[in-house]
């Protein structure tokens, strides 16, 4: 059952209010404290993702953010409706830790970036100079980072959009 | 809170302090700090991240366009950071092995002037 729910018009600064909320609403269903900052860093990536790609193809319309505490796991759903491979960059499936994530459209790059398993995100998909340093981040390195945030995560088709399920074990009985 | 910005020379290296969160929203303003610097011929940076209270993927971009900058002056961009919850997306991103972290602005300039 979604707990509290919040929409906001794709506007960077928005992604803060977001984040706050995530972080409010994650400490009252009682997540370890531990858990905050994966919590914060997560939904503010998952918002920024939603945010860029608002603006490039229906900046008047709004982001989802559904807040969920079923006792057991704090779930996270950030829903946006932006098609999700107009920009040719398709969100990578993304299920690192047992999940059984999909995503709409081709995997970007080698086939799914999976930070979670413990490679990083550098490498894959990144330009490199000659030199061997990195010149451009990957255009997925948000969901990369997500997926080695959270628990779990679920990407898949919303409508005209994609929503990006991310949710972490209560580690903590306290509500 | 938001982004507050400065900037500094100390032993020919323009150190640069950030407070606050760089995200989607604050990014851009490091961004052109960063540019602004190294268009004023400052290619030995140091990026003062003690006071960072937090950094997404679009912050990490704007400290990889400023690598990229400076090594195209044959400069170098290092960061300081010993926050742990800061410190951790550069490791899940791989990007503790591109830049130079250290401990304190003073070993991040010793390190530097020992590379020369």
């Amino acid at each position: 059952m979604a707990t509290v729910e919040v929409t906001f018009p794709p506007l960077p600064a928005h992604v803060r209010t977001a984040r706050l909320v995530a972080t409010a609403v994650a400490r009252r269903s009682g997540i370890d404290e531990s858990l905050l900052d994966e919590v914060r860093l997560a939904v503010g990536e998952a918002c920024s993702r939603a945010v860029e790609a608002h603006r490039k193809h229906c900046p008047g319309q709004p982001i989802r953010v559904a807040l969920c505490d079923d006792g057991e796991r704090f779930e996270v759903v950030v829903t946006d409706a932006a098609p999700a491979d107009a920009d040719g960059e398709a969100p990578v499936a993304a299920a690192p830790r047992g999940g059984n994530g999909t995503a709409r459209g081709a995997a970007a790059g080698d086939g799914g970036t999976a930070a979670g398993d413990g490679a990083p995100v550098a490498g894959r998909g990144t330009t490199a100079g000659v030199d061997g340093v990195i010149l451009q981040l990957p255009a997925d390195v948000g969901l990369a980072v997500i997926t080695g945030l959270a628990d779990d995560v679920h990407i898949s088709p919303a409508g005209d959009g994609t929503s990006v399920a991310m949710s972490w074990k209560r580690r903590s009985a306290t509500a | 809170m938001d982004l507050k910005l400065g900037h500094s020379n100390k032993d020919g290296i323009e150190v640069v302090d950030v407070e606050g969160e760089i995200d989607v929203y604050t990014a851009p303003r490091l961004r052109e700090l960063l540019i602004e610097l190294v268009n004023k011929k400052n290619y030995q940076l140091v990026v003062n991240m003690e006071k960072v209270e937090f950094l997404d993927s679009t912050g990490l971009g704007v400290l990889v366009g400023g690598l990229k900058r400076v090594r195209a002056h044959d400069g170098s961009l290092d960061l300081v950071c010993t926050q742990e919850r800061i410190l951790k997306i550069f490791r899940i991103t791989g990007l503790t092995k591109v830049f130079g972290i250290y401990e304190s602005v003073d070993q991040a300039i010793a390190a530097r002037k020992a590379e020369k």
